[in-house]
């Protein structure tokens, strides 16, 4: 079979090739772009049917975008660069009708660089306000605040949306409305209980029935991305456990990977264990607050009391040895922070002894009840094909029949010497995300068993110049965080600080396929829906 | 067995003899003394059983629920309510001002006008009249209309849906309560309370009045629970999807009467259904059992009664804190194909065991 890179030449002759990180990387013209895009997204030998995510990129004499593809069939990636130069009018073609969630990621890059994507449906700003001035990732970003001074007024909402479409060759400004006149329109959330957070769905009503989602996000941009860029390397870490702050743990675990990766820095044996103890107890922790949110949002209260008995026992673990309970803050670039607690192996297997009783104990109360079973089986399916078109990766993808763990299909750290099983379900129903979370759990906890007597000496951190400093050239280290595949991609200039760190959230996609799976359905639905796919708000919002 | 009317016979014979005021003085005092009586019961009752659910659902959570203020937390719920008293009314802008303020009082009228009719003790009730339980179900819809004006006045599309489910849910299940009750109204060959009451001095109707009086039962409680808008029925004001459905934008005491019309609203329907099925405050009597029937007597009807109502609560409670919320076509599935079906089968039933004369 031929290799990637010929089958690509072959169909685009004009790209040119390069391999950054082990990962095959496509430059091509934007002329060509969506040709080639449709062509690696549609070819049989290539089918890139996985968009990670896109990363817009400021080189200051060109703007640009890196799509991170991969295929589920060939379990290949390839990355692709596309660029323009003029910064006035930046155009790049958009591939939104290739790969349902890029509607999402392309919203984001015209956020951050004000890169128009021709043909894209939606092209409002995705999480700064309406009127916001300039773009901040831009490396020519005006920062003064009386550019953009806080607003005292009352938050302006923008019911039209730009478009800009390729019409004979001409490429024309369109604006449509978001909503058809005389939509009932309720807004749920930004404060609401079952947005878990402040994210805004604004919701087309026919009665109960949902007939459109506008998924409103941003409310807790806090813009990480462009504040590591102004922070130290070990700085930046502090960031990973404020975005999903259930996956705190895995997130500082994917980025240390990468850094140590890029320094070249080989970790001791012991780090590893822990770092992966750490990731599956949060993972634990972390589903169990699903299950009880999840249940308390379809009105059993009851089971959240259940569920963060075991929640809090996994916290008392993390507290001991890291000192906190949410920002763990743990894990760093040479290993972790400080060792382990004395009694933490004791705890962990006072843990692993209550915990199957518990699963048992929630699945008699909810899952067999036959309200519940109503209220989720068959609720909100996304098939297969959907799942990877919107880039719907962990327990939700995986609900859906999607081999997506990240853990398997690229193992980092010492998960490929570990036993488990990759669970998956093929009813991509609300009860199926419910039930693999669930399964996922005793998963974590064979992890746990394997790892908690083998937990080798060593030192636990090795030394790592205070002052680090990464070559020049690019990376890109995919995690499996509790809500799904989390991808960092960092470019570095060769200085102290990160150039451009993009942190692609498995929680974006997540927001963005509500609308899809919803529509139809009743308002109690959407409740039941986004429950189950478990988003957090500060992790698509970054 | 004790009787309240001698007490309430002596006082009304002190007005007249001793006193010697005319009727119409006599009668004006009485029933003031009986508003001002139930209005303290009333609070009274609301407070206990806001404590009593806390307590309870705080069992079934592994927690401890309110236990800092007084003993055993006894006195969380008069803090709760002082609290509320002293709240703020916020006023909205651009709603129907008259409507808003009416709608809490309609309801909270509604539970009222029902206790007028409830079986308390021997003796020790308000009025009876031929057609007590009728009247129960006519004021107890008044509620609904209450609930409507609430979400409608708010000028909220969150209210608006509450209101709207709540009178969907309301209609539906009044339905399977006229009906449950309708069945043992023909097992008691009476609608006046105190005749049901009388009737069941052989033994309770969830004893002699075979399946059917069991179907109705549980009937009954299914809608009964549905009625007071709890869960897993209390989609009206599902706190996950509505954040708090028709009472959104109520505040301070307005607020409050809701709050206490629900509760209100759960005594009643646990009252009525203790009179229904368990004899009001009838102590517990088998036919043939002389010495065990002579002992039960013993205890004072107040006592039999609220302790009925307050099991039958508790299970009502029990609902709430273990089952997830139906979805709102899944409850008006529930209602019309399931719940109306089995009922009017099991009204031709009881009609046959009455006819056929099976009763035991």
């Amino acid at each position: 079979m031929a290799s990637l890179k010929e089958i690509i030449s072959e169909l685009q002759p004009s790209a040119t090739f390069e391999e950054v990180d082990g990962i095959l990387t496509v430059t091509v013209d934007d002329a060509y772009w969506h040709d080639l895009a449709y062509a690696l997204r549609h070819d049989e030998r290539l089918s890139m049917d996985f968009l990670v995510t896109i990363i817009g990129v400021d080189h200051v004499t060109s703007l640009g975008c890196v799509y991170e593809l991969m295929s589920t069939e060939h379990n290949s990636k390839v990355s692709v660069q596309v660029s323009t130069t003029d910064r006035t009018n930046p155009m790049l073609h958009s591939v939104a009708d290739l790969w349902a969630v890029a509607t999402l990621f392309e919203r984001e890059v015209y956020d951050f660089f004000g890169i128009i994507f021709i043909n894209n449906p939606d092209m409002r700003r995705l999480f700064l306000s309406v009127d916001w001035k300039g773009y901040p990732l831009r490396k020519d970003y005006d920062e003064s605040p009386e550019l953009n001074p806080v607003s005292t007024d009352n938050e302006r909402i923008c019911d039209t949306t730009d478009r800009w479409v390729e019409k004979d060759g001409q490429i024309v400004k369109e604006t449509v409305e978001v909503f058809k006149p005389g939509d009932f329109v309720v807004n749920i959330g930004p404060q609401h209980p079952a947005t878990h957070g402040v994210l805004r769905f604004r919701t087309a009503l026919d009665g109960e029935e949902i007939k459109k989602i506008d998924v409103y996000m941003g409310y807790i941009h806090r813009g990480v991305e462009k504040l590591c860029e102004t922070q130290m390397y070990p700085q930046t870490l502090h960031y990973m456990d404020r975005l999903d702050y259930f996956s705190g743990q895995n997130y500082h675990h994917g980025l240390c990977i990468l850094y140590e990766r890029a320094a070249g820095i080989e970790i001791s044996r012991r780090a590893q264990v822990i770092r992966v103890m750490m990731d599956e107890l949060s993972r634990i922790a972390s589903h169990c607050l699903f299950i009880g949110t999840y249940c308390m949002d379809l009105g059993a209260t009851t089971m959240l009391f259940y569920t963060l008995r075991v929640r809090e026992q996994i916290l008392d673990i993390m507290e001991k040895t890291c000192g906190a309970r949410m920002t763990f803050n743990y894990s760093c670039i040479g290993g972790v922070m400080q060792d382990l607690a004395p009694d933490f192996v004791q705890d962990v297997k006072a843990l692993l002894a209550v915990l199957p009783a518990n699963i048992k104990e929630y699945n008699k109360i909810f899952t067999g009840n036959i309200i519940a079973k109503n209220r989720m089986e068959g609720v909100g399916k996304l098939t297969r094909e959907d799942a990877i078109s919107y880039s719907i990766t962990g327990p939700s993808g995986r609900a859906s029949g999607w081999a997506c763990d990240i853990r398997k299909w690229q193992p980092y750290s010492i998960y490929n010497e570990l036993e488990f099983d990759e669970i998956i379900a093929h009813e991509g129903d609300s009860m199926a995300r419910f039930k693999v979370r669930m399964a996922e759990m005793e998963q974590s906890a064979r992890i746990l068993e394997q790892l908690v007597d083998n937990i080798p000496e060593g030192e636990y951190c090795v030394k790592v110049p205070k002052m680090l400093k990464l070559p020049k050239g690019s990376w890109w280290q995919l995690v499996e965080g509790c809500r799904g595949a989390c991808g960092f991609y960092l470019e570095s200039d060769g200085g102290a600080k990160p150039y451009r760190l993009k942190i692609a959230p498995p929680c974006l996609p997540l927001a963005g396929v509500v609308d899809h799976i919803t529509s139809g359905l009743k308002i109690a639905d959407l409740i039941t829906v986004g429950g189950s796919l478990d988003y957090i708000v500060p992790d698509m919002d970054r | 067995m004790q009787d309240f009317a001698v007490i309430t016979n002596w006082i009304h014979d002190f007005l007249i003899s001793t006193l010697g005021l005319p009727t119409w003085l006599t009668v004006t005092i009485e029933c003031v003394a009986i508003g001002i009586g139930l209005l303290l019961l009333y609070a009274l009752l609301a407070l206990f059983y806001i404590y009593f659910e806390r307590k309870l659902c705080a069992a079934f959570q592994c927690r401890l629920g309110p236990n800092r203020v007084g003993p055993w937390g006894l006195l969380q719920s008069f803090a709760d309510m002082f609290k509320i008293l002293i709240k703020e009314l916020i006023e909205l802008k651009n709603i129907d001002k008259f409507l808003f303020a009416l709608a809490p009082y309609l309801v909270i009228i509604a539970s009222m006008l029902a206790f007028a009719v409830l079986p308390w003790g021997n003796g020790l009730q308000i009025i009876d009249f031929n057609i007590g339980i009728f009247f129960l179900i006519a004021v107890s819809s008044i509620g609904v209309l209450g609930i409507l004006l609430a979400g409608w006045s708010s000028n909220n599309k969150f209210t608006l849906i509450g209101a709207l489910r709540s009178g969907s849910q309301m209609v539906s299940y009044e339905l399977s309560i006229g009906l449950s009750v309708l069945t043992m109204v023909c097992l008691a060959g009476s609608m006046s309370v105190g005749d049901i009451v009388a009737e069941q001095n052989r033994m309770w109707f969830i004893f002699s009045g075979h399946l059917p009086a069991i179907i109705a039962f549980i009937i009954y409680m299914i809608a009964g629970t549905a009625e007071t808008n709890r869960g897993p029925f209390d989609l009206p004001e599902a706190e996950s999807e509505l954040t708090a459905g028709y009472h959104t934008e109520y505040s301070g005491i307005h607020f409050g009467f809701f709050y206490l019309a629900e509760y209100l609203n759960l005594f009643i329907v646990s009252g009525v259904a203790a009179l229904l099925f368990f004899g009001g405050w009838m102590p517990l009597h088998f036919p043939g059992w002389d010495t065990f029937n002579h002992i039960m007597d013993y205890i004072p009807g107040v006592i039999w009664f609220l302790g009925k109502a307050f099991v039958l609560s508790a299970i009502i409670i029990w609902f709430k804190w273990t089952f997830p919320r139906l979805r709102i076509d899944q409850m008006l599935n529930l209602e019309w194909k399931y719940l109306l079906p089995i009922n009017l089968v099991n009204l031709v039933l009881m009609a046959c065991i009455i006819i056929f004369d099976w009763k035991i």
